[in-house]
């Protein structure tokens, strides 16, 4: 079990013939992501990496089937290209494309309200559930198989905290990069509700930043909600008020979303954080012992 | 990207909000001849324009009651250095004034736009309480602060805006020209790709108008390209400009003003690094995103930002690297320094590396390899964050 994908999911590169999708499209395939169609406008009938492309969304869903997207679009066009994907009713849409507009995106969630797509990113690294399938850019050599569900909104974090687990012994279901922009598809309480109900995440590591209160929610929500552990680290100790911090949603502004604040209630909600990245590691170690599940989710 | 207020107000202007008539000067004499020109109100209001608030309070703004007055104020202001809440001990120089007619104020009240993460919406948030600082009344009370949520696929809609005026309180002549200002200060929100535009205050005259006195909007960075008049408007005398460069060279670079610097990639773990070098007792320099890009020219473009003006006596590289190869950074890092030090070997101050991820073995021979002195292997990224720390602590001794 996993969440969000599987080895059976089929899958659509929007954007494929560009430079960056095509790399992309070899790693994926070559990870066992089942892609089974391109789409890039103009280039119907083309194949990339044997890859079949499509004019639109709706041509290679009705000759493929497939069910989920990932999109390589530049930015100028991202927005559009992922409310194609929801017109066609993909189930999942996972949008790696950095600097979309922020007012491009309050169009694509109004889109979407009343429509099945789930949206992961944009600005993000993709979802990997472990040795099945991946869609995104997230390496497929440093993370094993096993039952911490791991989710972030940082690309470089997620394969440092993925990596440190693989060398703690620690495997993971699936790795989900929700993304550094302030508005976005998926938050943290979405993915954090679909790890609960999956029976292989006995754990899950959140990996959050400054700027917004979505910590600070799933704080709250796991307190209520969720009985399996969790494990935290807050990146953005240092970042001075005002200040963009690479990522669109990475700002504290009017005193709100810093990382004290967003440690103060993951705390309260007897969730442990890291005192640093390096410790990320041992912090999911301590969590798992202190619930009893160590040894079964020592995996490799 | 923030502009300045004369900026905002033309942009409002033009999208038909009430400012009060007024232009910019950057010279006392420019200043003169504004104010001359200015005949229907014997008050002058005389504005520094810095990118910063709270420039009342700093002394930024002037009342002049006379344009001998206004020459005066605009000597005195122009080439100050001045220090708000906002600016830092530092503080800002003066380069340009805002010249403008007196408003006869009755109330004031704030009146903003932004995007609110949580329901992706924009939100049109007012108050009684305007004039002062926003957070302030938001943190002590937030029942003082009215909010609008806006359907993109409409807008704002004018019953929105009359609520809003009537929640107010705002006295009957003025409730029309308060809604059709927030209707076309939305207009220009999101004509402009607005991150925030924020009228703090806006006023109620005496004679019941209603005006923009202050205006402020930042723009969303990633929406310039459809505003090259936006764009246009840069300061860059604003900006740090060491940030300046790195944006130049698409470096995510934020100074921070210590002494240990840190080249990472990925913007999280790029914070990370910094919490970590001040977790062991350094100062740190910076936060620097060199992205997914080993490329030595972007590289050394980081090193040399870095070590400008002597600020760094030390630097932490923190790579992992996933689809980026761990020995094509180091590749990047040895080709960098031999771009930045006239032998082609030195680097005036130590640089600690920890690489890991894929091909780390590669890429840790390739440094130890090097004949580039000062470059230290780190096994561990806590080694590494330490060794750097002690390392510019010895420095300083």
């Amino acid at each position: 079990m996993s969440i969000l994908i599987n080895k059976d999911t089929k899958v659509i590169v929007q954007g494929i013939t560009g430079k960056a999708a095509a790399f992309h499209t070899k790693q994926m395939l070559a990870y066992g992501t089942k892609i089974v169609a391109g789409v890039t406008p103009g280039k119907a009938g083309q194949t990339v990496e044997n890859v079949p492309v499509f004019n639109t969304v709706r041509d290679a869903v009705k000759a493929t089937g497939a069910t989920a997207s990932v999109i390589y679009v530049p930015a100028k066009f991202a927005a559009d290209s992922i409310m194609e994907g929801i017109e066609a009713e993909l189930d999942l849409v996972v949008c790696i494309t950095e600097h979309i507009p922020v007012q491009d995106m309050v169009k694509v969630r109004r889109y979407m309200e009343g429509k099945k797509t789930r949206l992961i990113g944009p600005n993000c690294p993709g979802v990997l559930t472990t040795d099945e399938s991946k869609l995104g850019i997230i390496p497929g050599n440093i993370q094993k198989r096993g039952h911490v569900g791991l989710v972030s909104r940082s690309g470089t974090l997620t394969y440092e905290a993925a990596f440190q687990l693989m060398n703690a012994g620690i495997g993971i279901t699936t790795a989900v990069g929700i993304g550094g922009d302030p508005v976005k598809g998926t938050d943290f309480i979405d993915v954090l509700k679909l790890f609960k109900e999956d029976d292989d995440t006995k754990a899950v590591l959140m990996i959050g930043e400054i700027g917004g209160n979505a910590e600070e929610d799933a704080a709250l929500w796991i307190k209520e909600n969720m009985k399996k552990p969790v494990a935290a680290f807050i990146a953005g100790r240092q970042a001075p008020p005002g200040k963009r911090m690479g990522h669109a949603g990475a700002i504290i502004s009017g005193g709100k979303g810093t990382a004290a604040d967003k440690i103060k209630a993951l705390n309260a909600a007897n969730i442990l954080v890291a005192d640093t990245v390096a410790g990320i590691g041992e912090t999911v170690v301590t969590t798992l012992k202190n619930a009893g599940i160590y040894e079964e989710c020592h995996t490799c | 990207m923030n502009i300045h207020e004369h900026q905002s107000k033309e942009i409002l202007r033009s999208y038909g909000v009430n400012v009060p008539k007024g232009k910019a000067a950057f010279s006392v004499e420019e200043a003169v001849k504004v104010a001359e020109e200015m005949t229907d109100s014997a008050v002058k209001v005389v504005k520094a324009q810095i990118h910063a608030g709270g420039r009342g309070k700093a002394g930024g703004v002037k009342l002049a009651k006379s344009v001998e007055e206004v020459k005066t104020y605009a000597a005195e202001l122009l080439g100050k250095v001045l220090k708000t809440h906002q600016t830092g001990p530092e503080g800002k120089e003066v380069h340009r004034l805002l010249i403008e007619e007196g408003s006869k104020i009755k109330k004031e009240y704030y009146l903003s736009f932004v995007i609110d993460r949580m329901t992706a919406r924009t939100v049109m948030m007012a108050s009684t309480e305007g004039g002062v600082e926003i957070e302030k009344v938001a943190a002590e009370t937030p029942e003082k602060i009215l909010k609008e949520y806006i359907d993109p696929a409409v807008g704002l809609l004018p019953f929105q805006a009359t609520r809003m005026a009537y929640a107010l309180e705002l006295p009957a002549p003025a409730i029309r020209k308060a809604s059709s200002l927030m209707l076309k200060l939305y207009d220009a929100f999101v004509g402009k790709d607005c991150s925030l535009a924020e009228i703090n205050p806006l006023v109620v005259t005496e004679d019941d108008d209603v005006v923009a006195l202050d205006a402020k909007l930042n723009f969303d960075d990633s929406a310039l390209f459809r505003h090259p008049d936006i764009a246009a408007m840069r300061d860059e005398t604003e900006e740090d400009p060491k940030e300046l460069e790195a944006a130049k060279e698409n470096l995510n670079y934020v100074n921070l003003g210590g002494d240990v610097a840190c080249m990472v990639n990925g913007a999280g773990l790029a914070m990370a690094t910094v919490d970590i070098l001040k977790h062991y007792g350094g100062d740190p320099a910076n936060f620097l995103d060199v992205g997914g890009d080993s490329d030595p020219k972007k590289i050394a473009a980081a090193f040399k930002i870095m070590l400008e003006g002597g600020q760094s006596k030390g630097i932490f590289v923190n790579i992992f690297g996933g689809i980026n190869k761990c020995d094509q950074v180091a590749e990047g890092i040895v080709e960098a320094a031999k771009i930045i030090s006239e032998d082609g070997k030195s680097i005036p101050v130590p640089v600690v590396v920890r690489l890991e991820g894929t091909n780390v073995e590669r890429g840790r021979e390739i440094l130890k390899n090097t004949p580039i002195k000062n470059v230290i292997m780190a096994e561990t990224m806590e080694g590494g964050a330490r060794e750097i720390v002690r390392l510019v602590n010895e420095a300083k001794a």
